[in-house]
């Protein structure tokens, strides 16, 4: 098999039981598996501490795993480790650069290390970074620094960008930028595998995602089907009084077109596909029993309501 | 299938043109094998320039240092011996016999009282009390420990004798010596040079690297195809230009202001530079080989650092030990170093003099760098 039909062979990234544990007890990962499809922009969602991390890192060959195997394009990390530098581009969690050089040489540098790099100049046009070519990296803003961080990781023309927490701690502006840039990277037919814990950005800009939590994936699949599939299109969402003014509850399950009801502080969650089947019955029922309804609203379901549907916890508490 | 449509949807709220951004991207030249090292090595010594700190310790700390201390110990003029004299009928007229002696520059003489005249003496104002207990007779009281108090003794006692009269009976002269090559701003400058060698050496190969562990910068560096062999080449090579400059601005500094005088070659001085920017280089990196903290790496290279600095002869000789720990100093690599760059700067010995010197170093180096390389983490 040739070197080019190697690259261009389906799978981009694989991964079977991975297994990291450190000082012999704690499990960082506890049997993940992964297939990841060339072209595919592909997520692991997750709060802090589930992994992802440690996960990643085994995947860019950072980390060894303590058992299981990974294969980048068919290639293991201990026989092709090198070549496999060629191919893929990486954003660590935290990413030092050295303050005192330059946006243009820290890219010329990043770019001396691969055998066919891009040109410096046109990946610093394209982070829109050609204003502060000439800049120190210690004089430029959080998004900027950012920016140049994915410069360099994408001077060397990897297949694969490695992206781990790529817009956490940004302004709302320089998350939809780095957006554009990742869609942008797999529009020419790039491989992304990021990390997140933004719902938003996973819903956005992956094809597939993976949800870990605990060293282990949850659920995989596209965030509309999974959301689909867990909760339902639609979420009704209201609170309903009796005349003592109490807090009713139950009683809701039978309600036409209801997939599943979900109570949280006395809110009544309904997890409805047609909302307009659900809500005039909702109505009648409540007049029926003498309830008074309160906060009545109808939303989209999303990926934060898959999380908690499967944990029991919402992403970003602590 | 709806993830491509909403796809489309966002790019045609994007204000670029949507095929621009599917263009192939430009390729640079295809690099060699050795790009990553150069443009290790431009980076190392563009950061180091833009670092004003590091330029002053490197190449302004010690010309500091040695032109202070030059300037201290330089043209200074003859001791004087300060004299006491207790207040009495007499003591004027001994004051008088001091000032009319063949060298009234060599005596200051006062007049005190006897409380006064203790007193001071004792704070080491005075180097001599000078009692007058009847016309003809005096008391001299002075510290035998004190090297300037035994010279005011002799010195008073020989002055007044010549001043009232006494005959020599051995007719001799004297001629003095501040000629460069016997001075202590000549003593002073290879030691300076071997500190500084060794300062550098342990900071720019040990805390530089910790720094960089620790800012991720490594992590960083070997996630890329970079070689990890050419990450340590520019650093010691780095370390190599910094060390010639070093060296040249250092002994042109001593040459110009203080006239010192290279009796050795400079081949030697430099070949042995070398071995001792080597061996503190691979010292510094066994230091760092997997240190966490700048902070600690901070404390590791003070910890190697201050013996040496004050027992390896660099600010004077380390004959002033005891006997029995000078074959231990002579085993330090500053004091190898400091003993082959001044053997060759000051008497002009041949290298062949200079091995177990530096069989001293590679030893030394040779090994810190076996272990740096064995131990040496990345993340």
């Amino acid at each position: 098999m040739s070197y080019v039909e190697k690259v261009n062979m389906n799978v981009a990234i694989q991964c079977r039981d991975l297994k990291k544990t450190y000082d012999g007890k704690l499990h960082a990962v506890a049997g993940i598996d992964l297939k990841i499809q060339a072209g595919e922009c592909f997520g692991l969602l997750g709060p802090n501490g589930a992994g992802k991390t440690t996960t990643i890192e085994i995947l860019e060959g950072l980390l060894e795993p303590s058992s299981g195997e990974v294969e980048i394009f068919g290639y293991k990390w201990k026989t092709h480790g090198r070549q496999l530098r060629e191919w893929i581009g990486i954003s660590l969690q935290e990413t030092g650069l050295s303050e005192k050089l330059t946006v243009r040489e820290i890219v010329g540098l990043y770019a001396s290390f691969y055998r066919n790099p891009r040109d410096s100049d046109e990946v610093i046009e394209e982070m829109s970074l050609h204003e502060k070519a000439d800049s120190w990296v210690g004089k430029l803003s959080g998004g900027q620094k950012q920016r140049l961080v994915i410069a360099t990781a994408l001077v060397g023309n990897p297949r694969i960008l490695f992206l781990d927490e790529p817009t956490s701690g940004l302004d709302p502006q320089s998350r939809r930028q780095l957006w554009e840039i990742i869609r942008r990277f797999q529009l020419r037919g790039g491989t992304v595998l990021l990390t997140t814990h933004y719902m938003d950005e996973a819903e956005r800009l992956c094809d597939r995602i993976s949800i870990v939590d605990h060293g282990r994936i949850i659920t995989s699949g596209s965030p509309a089907l999974l959301i689909e599939r867990l909760c339902g299109t639609q979420l009704v969402e209201f609170v309903a009084n009796n005349a003592l003014g109490e807090v009713v509850t139950d009683g809701w399950d039978h309600l036409p077109g209801v997939e599943s009801v979900k109570r949280e502080n006395g809110n009544i969650l309904l997890s409805v596909h047609e909302p307009h089947v659900t809500i005039p019955a909702l109505l009648a029922a409540a007049q029926q029993r003498g309830l008074r309804l309160e906060h009545l609203s109808t939303r989209q379901a999303s990926l934060e309501d898959v999380f908690v549907h499967l944990t029991g916890r919402h992403l970003r508490e602590n | 299938m709806e993830t491509t449509i909403k796809k489309q949807i966002e790019i045609i709220e994007l204000d670029k043109p949507v095929p621009e951004r599917l263009l192939p991207v430009r390729l640079a030249a295809q690099n060699g094998r050795w790009s990553g090292y150069w443009h290790l090595l431009k980076a190392r010594l563009t950061e180091l320039r833009r670092e004003p700190g590091v330029v002053f310790w490197i190449f302004g700390f010690p010309l500091l240092m040695a032109v202070a201390l030059g300037m201290a110990f330089r043209n200074k003029p003859p001791d004087v011996s300060r004299v006491a004299v207790i207040a009495s009928p007499e003591a004027e007229r001994i004051v008088a016999l001091l000032n009319s002696a063949p060298h009234p520059e060599l005596v200051r003489a006062d007049v005190l009282s006897e409380i006064d005249a203790h007193h001071r003496f004792q704070f080491g104002k005075y180097d001599l009390v000078v009692r007058v207990k009847d016309s003809d007779t005096l008391v001299y009281e002075y510290d035998p420990t004190r090297p300037e108090s035994v010279l005011a003794h002799v010195v008073v006692d020989d002055q007044l004798e010549i001043a009232t009269g006494r005959k020599d009976r051995l007719q001799s002269s004297t001629r003095t010596s501040t000629e460069p090559g016997s001075r202590y701003i000549d003593f002073l400058i290879p030691g300076i040079l071997g500190m500084n060698l060794m300062i550098s050496g342990l900071w720019s190969a040990g805390f530089v690297v910790v720094d960089m562990r620790q800012r991720k910068i490594l992590k960083r560096y070997v996630a890329t195809p970079m070689r990890r062999s050419d990450f340590l080449l520019a650093i010691s090579t780095s370390r190599l230009l910094l060390m010639v400059l070093e060296v040249l601005l250092l002994l042109g500094c001593g040459i110009l202001v203080f006239h010192f005088h290279i009796v050795g070659s400079w081949a030697s001085i430099l070949l042995v530079s070398m071995a001792g920017a080597f061996t503190f280089a691979g010292m510094g990196l066994l230091a760092a080989s997997r240190t966490q903290k700048s902070e600690t790496a901070n404390g590791i290279i003070n910890i190697v650092m201050i013996p040496m600095w004050m027992l390896s002869g660099v600010f004077f000789s380390y004959e002033h030990f005891p006997g029995a720990i000078q074959p231990l100093i002579k085993l330090l690599p500053l004091t190898a170093l400091n003993d082959a760059l001044r053997s060759i700067i000051l008497e002009g010995a041949p290298l062949r003099v200079q091995v177990p010197r530096l069989l001293v170093l590679c030893l030394w180096g040779g090994i810190s760098f076996i272990f740096a390389l064995r131990w040496f983490r990345w993340t």
